[in-house]
Order: C-alpha cells, then sequence, then structure tokens
C-alpha cells in the first residue's frame, strides 16, 4: 500500500503582531515587534513589564458575549484562530465529520480563570464558592473540545502538550494520525494565554525572560550578542492538514505538503537545554529521515530561538552539526524577533511561516539584529532586520519544550 | 430597595446575556433562558451570594423556573 500523504488546507493565526493570517504575514515581512508594556495587570513589582500581547481583540464581538464568559482567553484564541483555519480550508460544509479530528495544545491552559479564583477564594472565609466555569475554563484539553464542539467535528480531540513545542507535536502526532488511517482531516495547533502575574513572574523566576524595560520592542533579539532573554507573548495558530485523495476530491486549495516529522527527547534536564546538543541533532536527522531527504535539500528553516543566552547557542551549534556545510545555503529566520515566544502556539505559527515562505518566497527577517554572539557561527544565514526573496520548496520547523520535548516537522511545495 | 423579582432577573440577565425583557417568573431556566447545567450552578451560587443565605442542593434542585427561584427567596432571605 502507497504511503498517505498529508498536505495543509487551511491556516489561521491570531497573534501580537497580526490578529488573522493576511496582516500576521504582512507585519512579519516588514520586521514589525509586537512587544509593549503589559497591559493585562500591574507590573510595577515586576522584573519584565513588558510582552507580546494580542491587540484590538473584543472575543464578545467575534465569539458572542454569553460564549465568551464559558471560556478562558486561551481558549477564546483558541476558537478564533481555528475559526479562521476550517473556513479557509471549507471545512464547515463537509459532510462527513466523524473523520475530523482536533489535536490541539496549551502549555498551561486556563491559568488567568484558576489564579483570579484561587484569589476570590482566599479573600473569602474559607467556604468553597467556586464558579462551575472554574473546571471547563481550566483544563487544558478545553481548547480541543470547544473547537470540536463548535464545528460538530468527531474525530480523534486532545491536548498534547510538550511546553513550547506543544503545537509542533500536534502537528506531528496528527500527521501520524491521518498515515495510521484513524482521520482523514486534523484540526492542529496550540493556543497560549499566560501574560499574567502567575506566567510572568514565574518565568522572571527561572531568569528566561528579558528585562529590557526600557526599549521593549528591541527587546526579543535572536542570535545578537546582546540579547537577554525571550520575551513572553500570547496568542494561537491554527493548521487544516488532510490526506491529499481527500483534499482533492473535495477541490480544496492546497497549501505545501508535509513530507516528514520526528520528536524525540533531550533525557538531560526539565529547563535547560543539552548543551552538547545531541537531542536535537538526533531530532534533525530523524527528521530528514522520515523527510527522505539530505541537508542540502533544505531551503529554509525556522529554528527554536527565543533569544536566550544558552538556548540560542545551543541551537545553533546543534543544527550546525546536524547538517554540516549545507547550513550555509539554509535561509534562517528566527521569527520570535517579532511575535515574542508563544509558547505552546509557537510550533503552529512557526509552521505557517515556513508554509507563506514556501508560497511567496519571501523570507521574513530576524529582526533587532546587530552583532552575532561570538558562541554563533556569523556564517549562518540568519536574514538580519530585511525580509529577503528566494525560491523555496522544503522548510523545516523546529521546537523545544521544558521537559527535554524536541519536535520537528518539514513542509514542501506541493507538486501534484 | 429593588424587589426580590427585580434583584433575581437582574442577575440571570447579567449572567445569561439576555434581556431582562425575556425573563418572566413562568421562564424555565434550561427550556426558555437557554441555560445549561453548568449555568444552573452558577446562577443558585449568584443567589446565594445576592441574599446572604445558603441553598442546600436537594433544595437547589427544585429551583427550575424563575419563578421557583422567587419564591425560594421569598421564603428564606
Amino acid at each position: 500500500m502507497n504511503k498517505r500523504r498529508v498536505v495543509v488546507t487551511g491556516i489561521g493565526a491570531l497573534t501580537p503582531i497580526g490578529n488573522n493570517i493576511e496582516e500576521f504575514w504582512a507585519n512579519l515581512l516588514n520586521g514589525v515587534s509586537g512587544a509593549a508594556p503589559i497591559t493585562h495587570f500591574n507590573t510595577e513589582k515586576f522584573k519584565t513589564n513588558f510582552a507580546c500581547e494580542i491587540k484590538n481583540f473584543d472575543a464578545g464581538e467575534i465569539l458572542g458575549r454569553k460564549e465568551v464568559r464559558r471560556l478562558d482567553p486561551v481558549m477564546q484564541y483558541s476558537l478564533v484562530a481555528s475559526d479562521e483555519a476550517i473556513k479557509d480550508a471549507g471545512l464547515d460544509t463537509l459532510e462527513n465529520k466523524k473523520r475530523v479530528g482536533v489535536f490541539w495544545a496549551s502549555g498551561i491552559g486556563g491559568i488567568d480563570t484558576l489564579h483570579a479564583e484561587i484569589v476570590e477564594y482566599t479573600k473569602g472565609d474559607g467556604t468553597p464558592r467556586f464558579t462551575p466555569f472554574l473546571v471547563p475554563k481550566m483544563i487544558v484539553d478545553a481548547s480541543a473540545g470547544n473547537i470540536s464542539i463548535r464545528h460538530g467535528f468527531t474525530g480523534p480531540s486532545a491536548a498534547i502538550v510538550t511546553a513550547c513545542a506543544s503545537s509542533t507535536h500536534c502537528i506531528g502526532l496528527g500527521y501520524d494520525q491521518i498515515l495510521l488511517g484513524r482521520a482523514d482531516v486534523m484540526v492542529v495547533g496550540g493556543a497560549e494565554a499566560a501574560i499574567g502575574e502567575v506566567g510572568v513572574g514565574a518565568f522572571n523566576a527561572l531568569k528566561a525572560l528579558s528585562t529590557r524595560n526600557d526599549n521593549p520592542t528591541a527587546a526579543s533579539r535572536p542570535f545578537d550578542k546582546d540579547r537577554d532573554g525571550f520575551v513572553i507573548g500570547e496568542g494561537a495558530g491554527c493548521l487544516v492538514i488532510e490526506e491529499l485523495e481527500h483534499a482533492v476530491a473535495r477541490g480544496a486549495k492546497i497549501y505545501a505538503e508535509i513530507i516528514g516529522v520526528a520528536q524525540n527527547a533531550d533525557a538531560y534536564h526539565i529547563t535547560a537545554p543539552n548543551p552538547d546538543g545531541t537531542g536535537v541533532i538526533e531530532l534533525i536527522k530523524l527528521v530528514l529521515n522520515d523527510a527522505g531527504i539530505k541537508a542540502e535539500d533544505l531551503d529554509y528553516i525556522n529554528p527554536h530561538s527565543t533569544s536566550t543566552d544558552l538556548g540560542d547557542i545551543a541551537e545553533t551549534n546543534a543544527i550546525k552539526t546536524a547538517l554540516g556545510d549545507a547550513i550555509y545555503n539554509i535561509h534562517m529566520s528566527a521569527t520570535k524577533s517579532m511575535t515574542g515566544h508563544l509558547i505552546s502556539a509557537a510550533g503552529a505559527v512557526e509552521s505557517i511561516i515556513c508554509i507563506k515562505t514556501i508560497n511567496e518566497g519571501k523570507i521574513a527577517p530576524t529582526i533587532n539584529f546587530n552583532e552575532f554572539d561570538p558562541q554563533i557561527d556569523s556564517n549562518l544565514k540568519i536574514t538580519p532586520n530585511k525580509m529577503v526573496e528566494a525560491n523555496v520548496d522544503i522548510a523545516l520547523n523546529i521546537n523545544y519544550g521544558f521537559g527535554g520535548h524536541n519536535s520537528a516537522v518539514i513542509f514542501k511545495k506541493y507538486q501534484g | 430597595m429593588a424587589s426580590i423579582q427585580e434583584r433575581v432577573t437582574k442577575i440571570i440577565a447579567d449572567k445569561l446575556v439576555i434581556n431582562e425583557s425575556e425573563i418572566t417568573p413562568n421562564s424555565n431556566f434550561k427550556k426558555d433562558l437557554g441555560a445549561d447545567s453548568i449555568d444552573l450552578v452558577e446562577l443558585i451560587m449568584e443567589f446565594e451570594r445576592e441574599f446572604g443565605i445558603s441553598i442546600p442542593d436537594e433544595r437547589a434542585e427544585e429551583i427550575q423556573t424563575v419563578g421557583n427561584a422567587i419564591s425560594f427567596l421569598e421564603a428564606n432571605s
């Protein structure tokens, strides 16, 4: 039996630099930063007082005021981004929704709701008065469940959680569902809404966040010698992936083909990258092997590079080791320089960037780049500050998550 | 001070995101006002908070219409 082929037939994004694909992509090519002072809470006592927040977003207007009461912001973001992708793919008119599944991630779930309810509880006399909406608003799988419910998709539905690699895992494991014949279409992606006291305070405690409070838009600067941590972001990204013949039969628009995926583990440390990069090196070999291509075949890489000191060094060294001299001919861009780090949504949004790059032949820049960190190879083609045009047939997206989870996916220009 | 009926109506309109004009004593929370079981639990909690009382679960189960709620609160608050 021939291997089933899987293509992308819909995309949707809600990001700090654009609330839909069109706006997001235009701002990405223009090098727009999504960073700004935090509006979600009072940051007076916090080490970091800026982030990449979603802007001009009125969930009540889009989803209805009653619906919104039942949804933590992370679920609101999930529904808006998945609505865009599902509409784009034309899935709402699909007759057989039993063969459509949802793998959807959130790293942290409804932390905003959980935090608010705990605060209310501790203010009282100990009588539990938790809202009955607390459980459905905080559980990590509620976004996946809400997407299935909203669209009537009764195929496999789950949350796959691997911190910042989550939505890449959703893509990879969703792809497997289609290959195995368990579904014909999978709605895959992730969302995060963790820019609150707990999220920012806790990442500050790990010394993971940039504290460049005097210049937020310059704070996310992957590969640059003056970087000082990542910038937390929020938002959602969604891909509709589909078995090729199913897509062709219903006349769906095809953005790109997924030709390989891989996942593995560092098995090293719960938050730090392995400095010798063995997990990432192995991951890249696995994904190239799964796709049946060589390093030289890659045209573009969207690396994880978050603008942390250790992470960017470990990652670029691992990529170099895995790909050898081929890396010097491969375009790269660290788009977290613009979007900030969308945590579990990063992998889906960056996969969308790979797809748009293939479709449009435009490489988004790595902004805020001034001078290479001396421990990072200055011959890497990181697309500093300005987008460039280039033909891209094959693109690799890589993400890693706390826990040592690594995940990769390769997209290829679709050719019949 | 607003009557019990007015206070109950206001809470229901707020929590279910509907107009007060849609709410009558005969309205059944689930059949007429679009509430589900979770909405109903939240409404009972809001009545408890507003009227400073505790509604035991077995009594809460009897509250299916706006009129049921008003009667209970008139008798117990």
